[in-house]
Order: C-alpha cells, then structure tokens, then sequence
C-alpha cells in the first residue's frame, strides 16, 4: 500500500539568523543608547502682577552676589576672582564657622534626625550679562554645586558615615534623611532678572 | 599504542550554528527594550559644556529638548551662523517655545504633567542672551523644572 499522507517537512530555518542580524542591525543604527546627563535647576515662578518685591527682605550679608560679566569675568562681592576660588568661598559664606560678620547669618531650626540646628539664612545670588558665554555659566553653577554637594557630604558623613550622594531616594528612610540635609543645607540660589551690567 | 597511530586524521565537527538565529534575537530584544527610537534630525551643532556634579535624567518621556546652536554648515548659507533655537525638527524663535511646552504637555498623562522636565541642550559658545530668553519663557509657560544638559568631565573630581 502506498503512503498516502506525505510528511510535513520542516521549514528551512537556515536563513533565520541572517534575518534578525538584518533586523539588529537596524535597531543599532536607529537607536541611541545616550543618557541625558546634565545639573538639574528649577526655575522660580514668575511672579504674580501686583506681588511685592520681597528682595529688601533679605539683609545685605545675606546675600553673596555672584556676578559674570560680558568678558566672562567672575566678580565674587564686587571683587575678581578666578574661578578655583569660588568653591572654597562658597562654602565659607555658607557655613561662616567663625561668625564673621560680613558673612551669612544663621537662624535656629527643629529639623528631623537632627535636632535644633543652625541653619545659614545665606542666598547666592547669580547675575549674568547678556554677552556671558553660557559655557562659563555653566561652569559656574557647577562651582557652586560642587560647594554645596561638598557641604551636604560632610554633614552626611560626619552625622551618618556614609556620603551624601550614596544615599538613594528610593528608599523611604534614606529619603528622608536626604531632605533633611537639604534643609540644614539649602541649595540657595537665585538667580536675577536678566540685566546689562557693564559696558556694551 | 593505538592512541597514535598516525594515519588516522580526527576530523573537527562543524560547529552548531542552529542556536545562532536565538542568540541575535536575544541580542535584538536587548537593543529594542534599551534603545529609544532617533527621533529628531538635529540641525544645529552642539558641544556641551563639561561638569563634575552630573546628574542623571530618568524616565526619556518626560523630558522635552530645546536644543540651541549654530547651524550645522551645509545649512550656514540659509540660516546663517549665528546660534539658533531648534525644537523637535524645525529652526524657531523665543515665541514658538510656549506652544511647544503645551503642546508637549499635551501629549503626557495628568499626573506626568507636573513632572515634566525640559532639557536644554545649548552649545557652550552660546550667548547668555538667548538663554534667558528661554528661561523667561520657561517661566511663562510653568515649565519650570529644567536641565542643562553637560557632559561629565572627570577633570575636577577627586
């Protein structure tokens, strides 16, 4: 008798592998694989019409005036620095360790984990001319970053032993010890409404 | 003795290839699951500045570019060579960027909304002008939660 049903035979699967090299292949080109990385701000709202001005509010030694001219020079309380300096005199408006009187002031605070703590009423304010290279900029906001990360890292390890930047938000506790060093260092920046300062 | 005989060759078997298809796919799932689609031609020329205090943006669809720079050169001779504003694929002015953060809004969840963060990706030869302009119109349109896009710079770190 003969066989009536013919096998199945099977698919050629041969070229199967030049087929999804080919679709690879596309994907690889198609794609990026870059991380955006960058120094994350947030803006100030803008101000509402018929709100007051609250800047005479805040006391002259408050406030250390960070200023980058059209020729890119960095002005630190009306005198020229060179940008290596800015870290250090950062840090030392902020935490004022011997009181000086043309420094920050302080206020007392309850915060969290740390008790009553005093807390620099300081504000960095940032000015910049039109003709500023954002460059520049950039390099400074980064300065001050650096100052104020470097604060936070200290206060961390001193009070918890681990650095400030391990800590992962994630994690409920950890969180709110992050947020709680934010309060004892606030990152105080402001930055002014854009104006012409010096020249043309 | 037998073990040496000389005249017998051992001849290598051919090596399977026939799991060969599953590890591409493997490799191309890999890439689709990680990679995000290159949505926009970019025009202009970029080189960001470097930093030492990056940070990472999470989540690709909450975030929205405004990219800032000269024009690439073959298209100098049109736009010119001073920087320029480009969003999604087009050249634009301080004023298109308000409807383009809504309309980028728009296209978000309500609750993603308020977690929308705006890249600027600006060349460091930039002018500070044109960047307060954006900011100001950031502000208008309550955009506010930005990022400069940098690169990392190992220079500075301990």
């Amino acid at each position: 008798m003969a066989k009536t049903r013919r096998e199945l035979q099977p698919i050629n699967a041969g070229s199967m592998a030049d087929i999804s090299f080919l679709l690879l292949i596309f994907f690889l080109v198609a794609s990026t694989m870059d991380v955006d990385t960058g120094l994350s701000r947030l803006l100030p709202p803008m101000p509402e019409e018929n709100q007051k001005d609250d800047q005479s509010e805040i006391r002259e030694r408050n406030v250390f005036v960070v200023l980058i001219n059209k020729d890119d020079q960095l002005f630190v309380e009306k005198e020229v620095v060179e940008i290596s300096e800015l870290k250090d005199l950062t840090k030392d408006f902020i935490m004022n360790p011997e009181d000086k009187p043309n420094l920050s002031e302080k206020r007392l605070e309850s915060i969290d984990y740390f008790g009553d703590i005093m807390v620099s009423k300081g504000v960095i304010s940032l000015q910049n001319d039109i003709g500023t290279s954002y460059g520049k900029y950039i390099e400074v906001q980064n300065e001050l970053a650096a100052a104020v990360n470097e604060l936070r890292n200290a206060l961390c390890l001193q009070k918890f032993g681990v650095r400030f930047e391990d800590l992962d938000p994630l994690n409920e506790n950890e969180n709110a010890v992050i947020e709680a060093i934010k309060k004892v260092i606030p990152m105080a920046i402001s930055e002014a409404e854009p104006k012409k300062i010096g020249g043309n | 003795m037998s073990r040496f005989k000389p005249g017998k060759k051992k001849t290598l078997p051919p090596i399977q290839t026939s799991s060969l298809p599953d590890c591409i796919f493997l490799l191309l799932f890999f890439f689709m699951v990680t990679s995000v689609l290159r949505q926009t031609n970019i025009k202009v020329m970029i080189h960001t500045p470097e930093v030492t205090e990056i940070k990472k943006l999470e989540k690709k669809s909450l975030v929205s570019y405004i990219l800032v720079g000269r024009p690439q050169p073959q298209l100098q001779a049109i736009y010119g060579t001073e920087p320029r504003i480009q969003l999604n694929d087009a050249f634009a002015t301080t004023d298109d960027i308000r409807d383009f953060i809504s309309s980028e809004r728009e296209q978000m969840d309500e609750i993603e909304q308020k977690q929308m963060t705006v890249s600027l990706r600006i060349d460091k030869d930039t002018k500070m002008g044109v960047v307060s302009d954006i900011k100001q119109e950031l502000r208008k349109a309550s955009a506010l939660k930005i990022n400069y896009s940098a690169r990392r710079s190992y220079a500075g770190k301990k």
